[in-house]
């Protein structure tokens, strides 16, 4: 029973993390533009939220918790907002390609993450690692009244605020005029104009909140995650990447994202947990570690089954925007 | 142009206005101002944060991409790698196939290579063994490129996600390799692979150990240059990418066409999974492809599918990465650095391209017309 629990709870956290990242990015794509920023773009919402919340932490005598976490969220939600400006700016403004502009932003973020990250592990001295026990602490407080309720009581509140968030969007896309609009652009974005609709704010607008977002996984990932702690290297790029195939398994819908994030964390951490859930059924078996890389291969051999699968059936309510990826210029009508 | 008439009150203060062609040089001046604003840009972000002379950190990145022949050789590998990719992707984005996968195909290429040189390395003489993992490199290229083509051409499945996700089932194929063949054991890596013997490595040849991955590689940038533009094929790719349905409506077989170039895009990316185990690192592991991938497909855009404009962007930007860890070591920074300098130029060049397609007309201008003419 442990050993189910304890899957469950790491699955929770780590989809909370690709959660947030894909809700960002199907809104961008209902807008029509297909982001492949989003790794970058979570890199710079995790490294701004430490940033902000490390001066704040180590130049104050006694931080307190809610300055500690406006400061934090504040940086966080500024720096993701920057990359998103960037990236509306050149695709939309400059008419650049989408896929190349994506991709320059994910070198990018995830640069200026490590560079900084590592720049702040040397700042913090001592075993050359950063920690902010403050602000983690404060990111990780569980709700009143759960104190003593499994799994619940080791989630902070940004894995509410991303259901929150899901339920919003989805009632948002689905129900409201502007989402609807929103839609529209997406869809077809020349008629969206004939309409009356202004694509370009549209856009920007669905940029901008969606990579804000985005940043807020990042910023997870570094207070919840990993508890307030900077090790550079690809782990955050890869979860971002791993956020742009939930997109897909969600088919554009943000309530199947909340499943389908827990469910690619049960998968991502099966390999961990398999011999000993096999072993409560009376099978006996060893993972050697070769095997565990096998099963951490799931995901993505899961988004690809979905991807076929979807393509196939042809339903079309399960399919892409139509304007995915499609620049729009008015003049080239 | 009759929505915005000159003699409307209502112009907006700007508009936008497609261009005619521009002459080369032209289109070469802007791009040459982007990079210089863009090195300008990096000179105050460099400033502001570690508080460093740009021109010496410029000078600094200069000696360590071209300071000693040795870095100088360091630099060309790196960059004929780089381009190898770049090379492979050209086709496959030139028929508006976004082939985001080549991160996989190069992994794929390697995995194949690295088993070779363990299996047959004491088995078969290095020159056979060369042609051999060149010949099934290219095989498992094409074969991992050919699945999403396959999907793609048969039910319309979205290549760009597709791709993608194949880059990660590719790594994990890596790690599980990397474990099964992992010397020695507990190290977490393969090691260098027939370090004695050296079988299965490039040979130095006119005393270069480089020279072979230079020679592969020009070879190939000249094929791909004359196979897209002087062949039948090439043409088949130009007209798909321009238009589907025009191709459709002239004959031509676009599913055919379309899982044709991918089997040449993955074979050509597999071969630089070659070079890199069997010509540079003569080992394996899922770093092995470092975001080359992702990095050709910048190249292979921005030089418009150009083969030589390719080999001038490439070496840009391993000049970029070559410099800065050269800047990391020097000044005791993160060799991340690189990644923010290339993001930045990046930006810089790609938002260029908006100047040389369109040009900006100023409320009460009064519209020339065919302003820039050959």
């Amino acid at each position: 029973m442990q050993q189910i629990i304890s899957l469950l709870q790491s699955s929770i956290w780590f989809g909370t993390v690709i959660l947030y990242g894909a809700m960002g990015e199907i809104l961008t794509e209902k807008g029509g533009n297909l982001n492949l920023g989003v790794p970058g773009i979570m890199s710079l919402g995790a490294i701004g939220g430490l940033i902000g919340s490390f001066f704040y932490e180590t130049r104050v005598e006694e931080p307190s918790a809610a300055i500690c976490l406006l400061v934090t969220l504040l940086c966080a939600l500024g720096l993701s907002l920057f990359g998103g400006l960037i990236y509306s700016f050149l695709t939309i403004t400059l008419r650049a390609n989408q896929n190349v502009t994506g991709l320059t932003l994910t070198i990018f973020g995830c640069g200026i993450a490590n560079f900084y990250g590592s720049s702040l592990n040397t700042l913090a001295g001592g075993v050359g690692q950063i920690s902010l026990p403050v602000t983690s602490a404060a990111f990780r407080a569980v709700l009143p009244g759960l104190k003593n309720t499994p799994i619940l009581n080791t989630l902070g509140w940004l894995v509410y605020l991303s259901i929150a968030i899901a339920v919003i969007l989805w009632y948002f896309l689905s129900r409201t005029r502007t989402g609807l609009n929103l839609r529209a652009v997406g869809e077809n974005a020349a008629t969206a104009d004939a309409a009356g609709i202004n694509v370009t704010r549209y856009k920007y607008l669905a940029i901008c909140v969606g990579c804000a977002i985005s940043g807020l996984g990042g910023l997870y990932y570094t207070m919840d995650y990993i508890k307030g702690t900077w090790t550079s290297g690809g782990s955050l790029e890869a979860l971002g990447w791993l956020s742009v195939a939930l997109v897909i398994f969600a088919r554009w819908k943000p309530i199947h994202a909340i499943w389908g994030s827990y469910l690619f964390g049960v998968l991502n951490w099966l390999y961990f947990y398999f011999a000993d859930l096999l072993g409560l059924v009376g099978i006996s078996v060893t993972m050697t570690r070769s095997s565990q890389e096998i099963f951490k291969m799931l995901p993505y051999v899961v988004t690809i089954l979905v991807l076929i699968f979807v393509s196939f059936r042809r339903k079309r309510e399960d399919q892409p925007p139509a304007g995915l990826g499609l620049p729009y210029f008015r003049e080239e009508r | 142009m009759s929505e915005h008439s000159p003699m409307d009150s209502r112009e907006p203060l700007l508009r936008i206005a497609k261009r005619d062609a521009l002459p080369f040089w032209k289109n070469w001046a802007i791009r040459l101002a982007a990079v210089v604003l863009a090195l300008l840009v990096c000179a105050v972000v460099v400033y502001a944060t570690v508080k460093l002379s740009p021109l010496k950190v410029y000078a600094a990145m200069w000696s360590g991409a071209f300071g000693t022949v040795r870095r100088s050789w360091v630099t060309v590998r790196d960059a004929m790698l780089l381009l190898c990719v770049g090379i492979g992707l050209a086709p496959a984005f030139k028929m508006r196939f976004w082939n985001i996968g080549a991160e996989g195909q190069i992994l794929i290429g390697g995995i194949v290579t690295a088993a070779c040189m363990i299996y047959w390395g004491n088995s078969m003489p290095t020159s056979l063994l060369l042609v051999v993992m060149f010949l099934v490199s290219a095989l498992a290229g094409a074969v991992w490129g050919f699945i999403p083509a396959f999907f793609r051409a048969r039910w319309n499945t979205n290549e760009t996600l597709f791709t993608l996700m194949m880059n990660y089932v590719a790594i994990q194929l890596t790690s599980f390799f990397v474990s099964k063949w992992e010397h020695p054991i507990g190290s977490n890596s393969v090691g260098i692979i027939n370090i004695d013997t050296r079988a299965g490595w490039f040979p130095t040849l006119f005393g270069q150990q480089y020279a072979l991955n230079v020679i592969i590689v020009l070879c190939l940038t000249l094929f791909v240059f004359f196979y897209l533009r002087s062949s039948k094929h090439g043409y088949e790719i130009a007209v798909v990418g321009e238009s589907e349905r025009t191709a459709q409506y002239i004959g031509l077989n676009v599913k055919t066409i379309v899982m044709r170039t991918m089997l040449l895009s993955g074979a050509i990316c597999g071969v630089s999974g070659f070079i890199a185990v069997s010509g540079v690192s003569h080992t394996i592991s899922t770093v092995t492809a470092n975001g080359r991938g992702f990095t050709a497909i910048i190249v292979a855009w921005l030089a418009k599918f150009n083969a030589f404009v390719m080999v001038l962007i490439s070496f840009l930007i391993v000049f970029l990465e070559r410099g800065a860890s050269e800047i990391a070591s020097q000044f005791n920074l993160s060799e991340y650095a690189a990644k923010i300098l290339t993001g930045i130029i990046l930006f810089f060049i790609i938002g260029s391209e908006f100047f040389i397609n369109y040009r900006i007309i100023l409320r009460g201008r009064k519209e020339k017309k065919s302003s820039c003419s050959k």
